[in-house]
């Protein structure tokens, strides 16, 4: 491409085509088709000549008539793309670089110059607008399968779930990780070439705009009257004066403006440009902080009853994640111990029973034997630890039981933590004894108890007690009881929740069932053949259960949101624009001041701009008396049509 | 928290529920205004987008609008200041906006201006409702979708009293924008009722207020574009068709006729649409930060935080098009009609048809 017809490309690409802004498809069309040149024009006219026929074919009847004046506006068209053309010209460089857009050049033939050329071909495919916002379609389309198929990520259970109810589905799901969506193959192939493509897009802009910022805004093209708006009187004044008056007026109004020739050429709204930039650089910044987040992250439960504590090493916790570069090292030390769990219910109304507060007092220190200091963690109120966050996500209760053997020695007292199954928290669970229980023989042995509890007694359902309301307002625990191995040394990672049933042998009632009780608070359940007794104590704990996680590059994500927002606003709420004010000696040797204002996009702000900035120029170079004023109006016009 | 002081107030409730209903009745006496409008519009028969496309009104509208300039100080020299004259893009159809929906008729204009007299009323009245309801329950009103809804036809009615106050043309939107507020609040009265009530646990924060309520406001303004939007869909087929010589129907013409022309329409919808997009951007990092606090991790694809991702990417694809050649016009016109119809799924959609974290309003 010539020096000559670039500048004409970018001039449309930033000027022409943007001041289509609302036009028609076909009628952007055809400016696109202009803009990029011969190799698009003939694809461009094509889509024109289909859209129209497609307009024609979609009124049967009047199909005929239509074939004709189509014809009558694809003329047209191609008048106003000729004429089009003409303005570029005129307009010459005083519309180009205007911003940092790339240009649209569909490279239609391929690349022809082996290897190298295969690469530029493709860097330039991959760093087009087309492509981003192909990308980004991509991008948004292919969320969608995370948000409607259960994810393993975020929810394990309801992926078994799916994998037990959809045989034939499952497999096909996992050839495609429709399981794992936000970090299968292909979700991550479109944001990494989309990540590329920002590269590849941000950099040459970013040359460019440097270069744009060096540079001084282009001269005056040679017909102002051409431009979106547009003003002109005669003064009193000389030209230099009104020049001198113009560019001291402009730099006031904080214009870069530097007087060319016989004009005075100005720009401003430069942080259009770089809002732009920095909106797209934030989006880098946000998607490393993110990745680095995951890969980094680490992500531990822990269930803790009223009285107990946690310190933060590994094996304290009950489950633990971690993303694939975590080192264990990085576990923040600190430890805690819950005081106090609290919870409040909604007692009335339709909502009866929805949770209300739900909060956890705690003591905690970050140093071996350091100083405690109290903090309350609540449900959107995390405790913060040194880049570690303590949340709280769930609690329940855990009834204090005591276990005896046959000879009235306690082999077990505590608080057995229940989980909850359902919103007034009917709680299910197992008591299970270890060790130090020896049978009526002396002989060791293990017990376990499939425990059931309801905070507020509903009444027996259909087999099973129910609960009527979350806070603990009428206790009552069911136990049942085992006794034989509780296969705790087998290996096989444990439930501590559930009683593997598989090595215990039931005691049994005197119908011959499960031994089982509903016990209140107080009351015991004793066990045949003098094997001992549970008592379910007059106390119920609470437990809550925490998840605390540590999340490195937060804060970059944070700074990339904040920049990105800042850049955004600036990239769309500020207009890039130009002004050029030519002041020369007419004919009969009186002054003619002209101004014209060219912007990004047609916009209303323009004239108004453009008329503040006459009317103080022409403060200070006043009309010159003249009858003919008006009429000299009317050749602008005039030369216009 | 003391429960007893957070009781919610029956009385005012029911108050609440009385101002929205009462709003719903105005709204519907305005949407007949509107229609009575649109009717005694239809008397007029210039046809001047015809006109203006098929040659001979070409000199007279060719866009060159002079503006004065006015003196700040006042407006005695206004006569001796230069004239601005602007000049539409090289290759723009140089339409003249329509009438407006009273299409010039005086007494249709009549219906028109009492139609905006009753919407103002009926905000007020529904605004009036919305903070019943708030101080019914002491709290943000959006707790769950029937508050949700009510807020939100609230604020969109809102942004359209707003831009004709100040002046902009808007009022071709007041008939299929009452329409909406009239089905919105009829689902928020019937299908979506919850009564008045405190939030569970997991809302009780300050984020609440900043991120619903951006959220709201966002989608009342993509909702105005969105509207704006297919209007020009409607309206560019129309210029197109008369462009190529063809003559549509006498009820397209009529109706077609009054509204701005598709340029103006496309114009409007891009500015509101990309006005409101840094909020939505916003309002997406607001609810990350929140999540940060409540759940422990700021980004965990959740549906609703997928959708909101999705509509954010969409409508990023629509802003792109259209600085994209050969992208502009109706297809990007589409991209924005697809990115509002996944702000209206995760809106409805993903409270009704996917659990996820989100689901703890009463639907
Ligand atoms: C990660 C995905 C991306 C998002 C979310 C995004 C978002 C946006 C948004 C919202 C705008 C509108 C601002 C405006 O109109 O001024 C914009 C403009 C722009 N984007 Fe992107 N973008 C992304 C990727 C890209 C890529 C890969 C490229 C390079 C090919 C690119 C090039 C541009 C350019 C040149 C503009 C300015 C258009 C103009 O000057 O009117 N963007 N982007």
């Amino acid at each position: 491409m010539s020096k000559a017809s670039m500048n004409k490309a970018s001039l449309s690409g930033g000027t022409a085509a943007d001041k289509a802004d609302g036009t028609a498809a076909h009628e952007s069309r055809g400016t696109a088709a202009d803009s990029s040149g011969a190799t698009t024009a003939g694809t461009d006219t094509q889509a024109t000549a289909g859209t129209s026929t497609q307009a024609a074919a979609g009124t049967g009847t009047q199909a005929a008539a239509g074939a004709d004046t189509r014809t009558a506006a694809e003329t047209a068209a191609a008048d106003r793309a000729a004429s089009e053309a003409r303005d570029a010209s005129e307009l010459g460089a005083a519309g180009s670089q205007l911003s940092t857009a790339p240009r649209e050049e569909a490279v239609i033939g391929g690349p022809t110059l082996g290897l190298v050329g295969w690469f530029r071909w493709f860097w330039r495919q991959l760093t087009s607008m087309r492509v981003a916002l192909i990308l980004l379609f991509l991008l948004s389309l292919g969320s969608i399968p995370g948000s409607l198929i259960p994810q393993a990520s975020v929810d394990e259970l309801k992926v078994q779930d799916f994998r037990d109810r959809h045989e034939t589905l499952a497999p096909v799901y996992d050839k495609l990780q429709l399981f794992h969506v936000y970090s299968s193959a292909w979700f991550s192939a479109i944001y990494i070439l989309l990540f590329i493509s920002l590269i590849g897009c941000i950099v040459p802009r970013t040359w460019q705009f440097a270069g744009q910022l060096r540079s001084r805004p282009p001269g005056a093209p040679k017909r102002l009257t051409r431009l979106p708006a547009y003003t002109t009187w005669r003064t009193t004044a000389t030209p230099e004066a009104a020049r001198e008056a113009a560019l001291a007026i402009l730099r006031r109004h904080r214009f870069r403006a530097h007087a060319t020739g016989d004009a005075v050429a100005a720009e401003k709204g430069y942080l259009r440009e770089a809002g732009n930039l920095i909106f797209h650089i934030a989006l880098i910044v946000l998607l490393v902080a993110f990745a680095t987040g995951q890969l980094f992250k680490s992500e531990g439960g822990k269930l803790v009853v009223e009285g107990d504590g946690f310190s933060n090493t590994l094996t304290q916790y009950d489950d633990f994640k971690s993303g694939s570069l975590f080192d264990t090292d990085e576990l923040v030390p600190f430890s805690f111990t819950l005081d106090k769990f609290t919870g409040t219910y909604e007692r009335s109304g339709p909502q009866l029973g929805t949770p209300r507060t739900y909060q956890a007092d705690v003591r905690y220190t970050t140093e071996a034997g350091g100083p405690e200091k109290k903090a309350v963690i609540k449900v959107n109120k995390p405790l913060e630890l040194d880049g570690s966050k303590v949340y709280l996500n769930a609690h329940g209760y855990a009834p204090v039981v005591t276990v005896r053997d046959g000879r009235g020695q306690v082999v077990f007292n505590g608080a057995v933590p229940l989980l909850p199954i359902d919103n007034n928290v009917s709680s299910t669970g197992a008591i299970k004894v270890m060790d130090g229980y020896r049978d009526k023989n002396g002989k060791k042995d293990q017990l376990g108890f499939a425990a059931f509890f309801v905070p507020t007694y509903g009444g027996k359902g259909s087999g099973q007690m129910f609960s009527r309301f979350p806070a603990l307002d009428f206790p009552v625990l069911n136990v049942g009881a085992y006794h034989g191995s509780l296969g705790v040394d087998a290996g096989l990672p444990q439930n501590v929740y559930q009683l593997d049933t598989r090595k215990l042998t039931a005691f049994k009632d005197a119908k011959g069932d499960l031994l089982k009780k509903t016990l209140l608070p107080g009351e015991k359940l004793t066990l045949p053949d003098g094997a001992g007794s549970i008592t379910f104590e007059k106390e119920v704990k609470e437990w809550a259960s925490f998840q605390i996680s540590q999340q490195p590059g937060s804060s970059w994500a944070l700074v990339g949101a904040v920049a990105a927002i800042a850049g955004l606003a600036g990239s769309l709420f500020i207009q890039r624009r130009r002004i050029w004010v030519r002041a020369v000696r007419g004919a009969d040797g009186v002054t003619v001041v002209e101004m014209a204002g060219l912007g990004r996009s047609e916009s209303a702000k323009l004239p108004e701009e453009l008329a503040e900035l006459a009317g103080t120029l022409h403060s200070e170079a006043p009309s010159a008396p003249d009858p003919a004023d008006d009429s000299a109006e009317q050749t602008v016009e005039g030369a216009e049509k | 928290m003391n429960l007893a002081a957070a009781a919610t107030n029956e009385s005012l409730a029911q108050t609440s529920n009385v101002l929205i209903y009462s709003a719903m009745a105005v709204y519907t006496l305005a949407f007949f205004a509107h229609i009575a409008e649109w009717l005694l519009g239809s008397r007029s028969k210039v046809a001047r987008t015809a006109a203006a496309l098929t040659g001979g009104a070409q000199e007279s509208a060719a866009g060159s609008v002079k503006v004065q300039v006015t003196n700040k100080g006042g407006a005695t020299a206004v006569l001796e200041r230069p004239k601005i004259i602007t000049r539409s893009a090289s290759g723009s159809r140089d339409i003249p906006d329509g009438p407006g929906a009273h299409g010039g008729d005086a007494q249709g204009d009549l219906y028109g201006r009492i139609a905006v007299s009753l919407t103002v009323l009926a905000w007020a009245v529904e605004a009036a409702g919305v903070v019943a309801r708030a101080l019914s329950v002491q709290r943000a009103p959006w707790g769950n979708m029937y508050e949700f809804n009510i807020t939100f036809s609230t604020v969109a009615v809102g942004v359209y009293l707003v831009l004709l106050a100040l002046r902009k043309n808007v009022r071709w939107i007041g008939l299929p924008l009452i329409t909406t507020v009239l089905l919105d609040l009829g689902l928020a009265v019937t299908v979506l009722y919850t009564d008045s009530d405190q939030l569970v646990p997991a809302l009780h924060s300050y984020w609440l207020w900043i991120h619903v309520s951006t959220a709201i406001f966002c989608g009342a303004v993509f909702y105005v574009g969105a509207v704006a939007t297919l209007l020009y869909l409607f309206r560019e087929r129309y210029e197109t068709k008369l462009a190529t010589g063809l003559k549509p129907g006498s009820f397209a013409t009529s109706v077609m006729e009054r509204l701005p022309a598709s340029g103006t329409l496309d114009k409007f919808a891009y500015r509101v649409n990309a006005a409101v997009f840094p909020l939505w951007t916003f309002t997406i990092i607001a609810g990350a930060i929140w999540a940060g606090d409540a759940w422990g991790r700021y980004w965990g694809w959740d549906p609703k935080e997928v959708w909101s991702f999705i509509t954010w990417v969409a409508y990023a694809c629509y802003l792109h098009a259209r600085a994209t050649a050969g992208w502009k016009g109706r297809k990007a016109a589409y991209l924005a009609l697809i990115a509002f119809g996944c702000w209206l799924f995760n809106y409805y959609g993903v409270n009704i048809f996917v659990t996820g974290k989100h689901s703890y309003a009463g639907v």
